[in-house]
C-alpha cells in the first residue's frame, strides 16, 4: 500500500502545479499585475529621492527587496481566494494526498508565475537603479533564495484569511513582521557585494531560512487552511 | 505529585473550575502584587542608590526591565496556549490566549516607552534602531497581528485556532528574528543579570527583582481578570454563569 501511495503523492503535487500554471496562463492579468507593481515601486524611487546615481546605488538593495516583498504581499491573495470561492479548495482537503504536500504544490506554483518574472526583470531594474554587474548577480542569487520564503510565509497568512472577504491587509499585518529576517540578510547580501566585501555568509543564511520555510511552513499553511474551511 | 499537578491541569480545563479558583485566589495575588510592587518601586524610585555613570536616569529600569520580560514571556505563553489549543482543544487556553495578546502587547509599548525614555539621557536620543529596541517594536508588531487576526474571525472557536497557528509561527520566527536583528545592528548593552553572576549592586538588583516579581503578580491579576470576564461572556447560555451573574 505505501509503495503505492507514494508516487500518487508526487504526481499530486505535480497535477497542482500544472493546474495552478495553465490557469495563471490562461487568466494573465494575476500574473502580469504584480510584476508591474514590482517596476512601479522601484520606478518611483528615483522620481521620489532625485535621480542622482550615488543615492539610488545606495538605497537599491533595500528598494528592490522591499519592493519584491510587497508585490508577493500583494499577489498573494489570489493564491487560496479562487479556489476557496468555487469549492476547489475542499476537494483538495479531501483528497488523499497529505494536505501539506499540495500545500507546498500550490505555493510553489504561485512562486514560479508571479515571483520568478519579477527576478528576472530585476536586472533591467538593477541597471536602471546604477548598479554593477556583479552587485545585479548577487541580488538576483538572494531573490532566488529569499523570494520562495516570502511565499511560503505569506502564505500562511493566506491560508488562516482565506475564509474572510477583506484578506489584504490583514494578510499584510500578519506577514510583514515574519518577512524581517528574509529582508535583513537579503539586503546585506547586496550591500556587501555592492562595497566589494564576502556575502557568502548571507547567502547561506537565506538558504537556511529557504529550508527551513520548506520543511515547516507546508504544516502550517495545510493546518490554516483546515480551520478557514472547516470553520 | 506529578499525578496532583496532572489533575489539576485537568481540572483548570473547565471554565467553572477556572472561575471559582481563580476568584478565590485573585485577592492573594492582589496583596502579593501591591507588597512587592509598592516598596520596590518606591525604594527604587526615590532611595536606591544613584548609578555610576547615568546617575539617576537609570531608575527607569525597576518599569522597564520588567515590562520587557513580560512582553517576552507574554508571547512565549500565547504559543504555548496555542499548542494546547491545536492539541487538546480546549477551550480554556483559547480564552487565555486571546486574553493574552492585548496584555502582552501593552506590557511590549510600555517596554518601548520606557525605553525610549531612558534612551534619551542616555543615547542622547529617543530612539535608536538598535537590535535589542528593533527586535521589541517586531515583538509589538507580532502582537497586534495576532490580534487583528483574533478579531476578524467571528466564530470564536475558528478565531482562537487560526491565532493559535500564527502564534506558534511567531514563536518559532522570534529567536530568528532576534538573531537577525542582533546581526545587523548592535549598540545595546548585553543583559546585565545572569543566573551566576550579575554585575549590578545587590541593593540595586533586590529592588530589581522585588519589581519583576510585582510586575510578574500584575500581569496574572490583569490576565486572570480579563479571562475570568471571558469565561462569562462565552459561558452565558450556562447555568452556572447564570446562577453566579444572578440572572436566574
Amino acid at each position: 500500500m505505501a509503495n503505492q501511495l507514494e508516487p500518487a503523492m508526487w504526481s499530486g503535487m505535480l497535477a497542482i502545479i500544472k493546474r495552478d500554471i495553465v490557469i495563471a496562463f490562461r487568466q494573465r492579468g494575476d500574473m502580469v499585475n504584480p510584476l508591474f507593481f514590482f517596476i512601479m515601486v522601484i520606478a518611483l524611487f528615483p522620481l521620489g529621492m532625485g535621480p542622482e546615481p550615488g543615492t539610488l546605488q545606495k538605497i537599491a538593495p533595500g528598494v528592490i527587496w522591499i519592493a519584491a516583498l510587497l508585490s508577493t504581499l500583494l499577489s498573494v491573495d489570489s493564491l487560496f481566494r479562487q479556489d476557496f470561492d468555487d469549492g476547489a479548495l475542499e476537494l483538495t482537503l479531501m483528497s488523499p494526498q497529505p494536505l501539506f504536500v499540495l500545500a507546498f504544490g500550490k505555493v510553489l506554483a504561485h512562486w514560479l508565475v508571479t515571483a520568478l518574472p519579477l527576478i528576472c526583470v530585476a536586472p533591467v531594474l538593477g541597471v536602471m537603479m546604477f548598479m554593477d554587474v556583479n552587485t545585479i548577480k548577487v541580488t538576483l542569487y538572494s531573490l532566488l533564495l529569499g523570494t520562495p520564503v516570502l511565499s511560503m510565509i505569506s502564505a500562511i497568512g493566506a491560508a488562516l484569511t482565506v475564509g474572510l472577504h477583506k484578506g489584504g491587509v490583514l494578510v499584510a499585518v500578519i506577514a510583514l513582521p515574519l518577512y524581517i529576517p528574509v529582508l535583513i540578510f537579503g539586503t546585506s547580501a547586496v550591500e556587501a557585494a555592492a562595497m566589494g566585501h564576502p556575502f557568502a555568509g548571507q547567502l547561506a543564511y537565506l538558504a537556511a531560512f529557504l529550508i527551513l520555510a520548506f520543511t515547516f511552513a507546508p504544516f502550517a499553511i495545510a493546518t490554516g487552511l483546515r480551520i478557514s474551511v472547516n470553520g | 505529585m506529578f499525578q496532583a499537578l496532572k489533575r489539576l491541569y485537568h481540572k483548570l480545563g473547565s471554565p467553572k473550575y477556572f472561575y471559582e479558583m481563580t476568584g478565590k485566589m485573585l485577592p492573594w495575588l492582589i496583596a502579593a502584587t501591591v507588597l512587592l510592587l509598592v516598596p520596590g518601586l518606591i525604594y527604587g524610585l526615590a532611595f536606591a542608590p544613584p548609578e555610576r555613570y547615568q546617575g539617576d536616569s537609570y531608575r527607569i529600569i525597576y518599569i522597564h526591565v520588567p515590562a520587557a520580560s513580560i512582553a517576552m514571556g507574554g508571547y512565549i505563553m500565547m504559543a504555548v496556549a496555542g499548542v494546547v489549543v491545536l492539541v487538546w482543544r480546549m477551550k480554556m487556553a483559547e480564552m487565555v490566549a486571546r486574553c493574552l495578546a492585548p496584555i502582552g502587547a501593552s506590557f511590549t509599548f510600555i517596554c518601548l516607552v520606557t525605553g525610549s525614555i531612558w534612551g534619551k539621557p542616555t543615547w542622547g536620543t529617543w530612539w535608536v534602531w538598535d537590535a535589542r529596541l528593533t527586535s521589541m517594536l517586531v515583538l509589538l508588531f507580532l502582537y497586534i497581528g495576532v490580534m487583528a487576526l483574533n478579531s476578524a474571525i467571528n466564530n470564536a472557536q475558528s478565531a482562537a485556532r487560526a491565532t493559535a497557528v500564527l502564534s506558534i509561527v511567531g514563536a518559532v520566527n522570534l529567536p530568528i528574528i532576534k538573531y537577525s536583528v542582533n546581526w545587523w545592528n548592535t549598540l545595546h548593552q548585553p543583559a546585565s543579570i545572569k543566573m551566576t553572576s550579575s554585575a549590578i549592586d545587590p541593593e540595586m538588583l533586590f529592588t530589581l527583582l522585588s519589581c519583576i516579581g510585582g510586575f510578574y503578580c500584575l500581569f496574572a491579576v490583569l490576565l486572570i481578570n480579563s479571562t475570568r470576564c471571558e469565561v462569562l461572556q462565552r459561558e452565558q447560555r450556562s447555568n452556572w454563569v447564570k446562577k453566579t451573574v444572578g440572572a436566574v
